[in-house]
């Protein structure tokens, strides 16, 4: 196993892996901070380092037309896009999912508007959690380049057949420039088979595919269909996470990682790069005595249900922190979180944090104050009084 | 070589001189001495010319944090015009450092700080590293700051020619190696 570390941005990382991948066509249109990670792509296509075709288009639509275009071929593709980009590409988005074609697509995660902003917060990742797609979410450097390949196998895995969206944090991530651990190119080859899809087109070999279905109940067991593949994916998930550390060292835990939790009591749960800070805050608070641990959510799709409970039953209670709204309700990961583990009996209080909407910064200093509070007040009085919390800092 | 567990600097320049550059060749040059770092910008509406910052950490273990730097351990000055312009000391720790590029005196005042000069534009200039008509200090401040920090300035020469290249890596780590000899503590 021959391992060379690099210093890579973010989006060099995820630039690197597509690489790695061998995709053989890119098509996206700009927009901070993802720019950068096509720009990277086209250097080493440029270069001659990478065989592949970048087509350039007019908008994030036609970029996601264009690449579940080359994906429906049968080759491997992929695009990257963040905030309005990937608003304008939503359409495209759940046709891709429901026609089973696997593609790899990165969000560099950014607010968004009204008003501009270009920092991060997870509003227009979370806001695609109903489509269809796999969802990971990445929370270093590594990670990234390790999960984007994994992605690729999975969502080419038969049992699967889906496409996936990969989140990183703008700037946080995407412009922070961290060790990484590049793979050999062989060892990559080694993961990845040749590329598998359920239907191909071939000129010459005309079918139809996404017509109008004479009964709607086809329709129906379709979307059907799309839910059962992801929650048959979590298996694959963990084969796949399973492989990648006998190969390289590294695994997530596959669509969850525990930080401290075989004796806690009390449970943060998070998604992103902000996990990393929550580690920090989660050493700080046993060093004063608080029985805490920390579920780091790797994937948000399928959502890690049944692992979750497991992990917290039995616990004193568990905070989410969201870093998006689904406004006039709470945060997504929460309402999936409290939703589950309601139906699962897992009978805790559960707090959920808005915080780090529109790049607010937030340190592992505020994670411990909020979630010292929340200890503190099911400690006195055995209930959370706002469950809903806005965290301004 | 850095005692403590994390290291947090902050380099603050101006749009187009490199402080960017700077924190990530840093990083490079501290992966040689056996030390995980990490580089980032602050992103905003940065320009040419207009004041930006740059942040870098530096620990013996992986650093697991992406929040921004609020209390830095030191702070690299890269243009001596902009302590009027910015709060260059905001955050710093007590017994803190920095490092300006100023041929004499920082002019800061005295405080909770330790402060270290050098004349990077003038090395800058002899040495003829001048982009539209700009002297580019960042090399230089971070042969300086090697040296404040305890770092191999080796290590920190051999990171900027990977970094740049060849041609223009070997006079950038030149001046970095003269920065490190000339830096002194100052007012």
């Amino acid at each position: 196993m021959k391992l060379v570390v690099m210093h890579l941005t973010g989006n060099y990382a995820v630039a690197w892996a597509v690489k790695l991948s061998r995709v053989k066509v890119v098509s996206a249109y700009p927009i901070t901070p993802q720019t950068t990670i096509v720009e990277k792509i086209s250097e080493f296509i440029e270069s001659g380092m990478m065989d592949a075709k970048i087509v350039r288009v007019e908008s994030e639509h036609s970029a996601l037309a264009t690449v579940f275009g080359a994906a429906s071929s049968g080759v491997r593709a992929f695009t990257a896009t963040s905030s309005h980009g990937l608003m304008y590409m939503y359409e495209m988005v759940w046709w891709s999912a429901g026609a089973r074609v696997p593609i790899v697509m990165a969000i560099v995660t950014r607010t968004i508007g009204a008003p501009w902003n270009i920092w991060s917060d997870h509003s227009d990742f979370m806001s695609q959690r109903d489509t269809g797609w796999l969802m990971i979410f990445a929370e270093h450097n590594q990670e990234v380049l390790d999960s984007v390949i994994q992605l690729f196998r999975i969502t080419e895995d038969p049992r699967v057949y889906l496409p996936g969206m990969i989140a990183l944090d703008a700037f946080i991530l995407s412009h922070t420039t961290e060790p990484v651990d590049v793979p050999d190119q062989s060892l990559v080859d080694s993961f990845l088979p040749s590329r598998r899809q359920p239907y191909t087109f071939k000129s010459g070999d005309p079918i139809t595919m996404g017509n109008l279905p004479s009964n709607p109940r086809d329709n129906m067991k379709m979307r059907w269909d799309v839910h059962e593949s992801l929650v048959a994916a979590k298996k694959v998930i963990m084969e796949v996470d399973r492989e990648w550390g006998e190969l390289t060292g590294r695994s997530y835990g596959g669509l969850i990682e525990c930080y401290r939790c075989s004796d806690a009591k009390y449970f943060i749960i998070g998604v992103g790069a902000w996990v990393g800070d929550m580690r920090e805050a989660v050493d700080m608070l046993r060093s004063e005595g608080y029985e805490v641990g920390l579920i780091k959510l790797r994937f948000v799709r399928p959502f890690p249900a049944e692992e979750l409970a497991e992990v917290v039953r039995g616990g004193k209670g568990a905070i989410v922190f969201d870093r998006s709204v689904s406004a006039g309700s709470a945060g997504p990961l929460y309402l999936d979180t409290v939703a589950h583990l309601g139906a699962l009996n897992v009978g805790v209080p559960v707090k959920n944090v808005i915080a780090g909407i529109a790049g607010v910064d937030v340190t592992y200093n505020d994670i411990a104050g909020v979630v010292r509070s929340f200890i503190e007040e099911i400690e006195s009085k055995g209930v959370v009084s706002n469950y809903v919390e806005w965290y301004f800092g | 070589m850095i005692q403590k567990d994390l290291v947090e600097i902050r380099f603050h320049g101006r749009g187009g001189q490199g402080a960017v550059t700077a924190a990530n060749i840093l990083v490079a040059a501290a992966w040689k001495s056996g030390l995980w770092g990490q580089a980032f910008p602050f992103f905003g509406a940065e320009r040419r010319g207009a004041p930006v910052v740059a942040f870098a950490r530096l620990s013996r273990r992986r650093v697991r944090l992406h929040s921004m730097i609020r209390h830095p351990d030191v702070v690299v000055i890269l243009d001596p015009k902009l302590p009027k312009l910015v709060n260059v000391l905001e955050g710093l720790k007590s017994g803190g450092k920095v490092v300006i590029n100023s041929a004499s005196k920082s002019g800061l005042g005295k405080g909770e700080y330790r402060v270290y000069c050098v004349d990077a534009t003038k090395i800058a200039l002899d040495l003829g590293l001048v982009l539209a008509g700009w002297p580019l200090a960042n090399t230089s401040m971070l042969g300086a700051l090697a040296k404040v920090l305890n770092l191999p300035i080796a290590d920190v020469k051999e990171a900027i020619v990977e970094y740049m290249g060849k041609k223009k890596g070997e006079v950038n780590a030149r001046a970095a190696e003269r920065a490190y000899v000339e830096v002194s503590e100052c007012e």
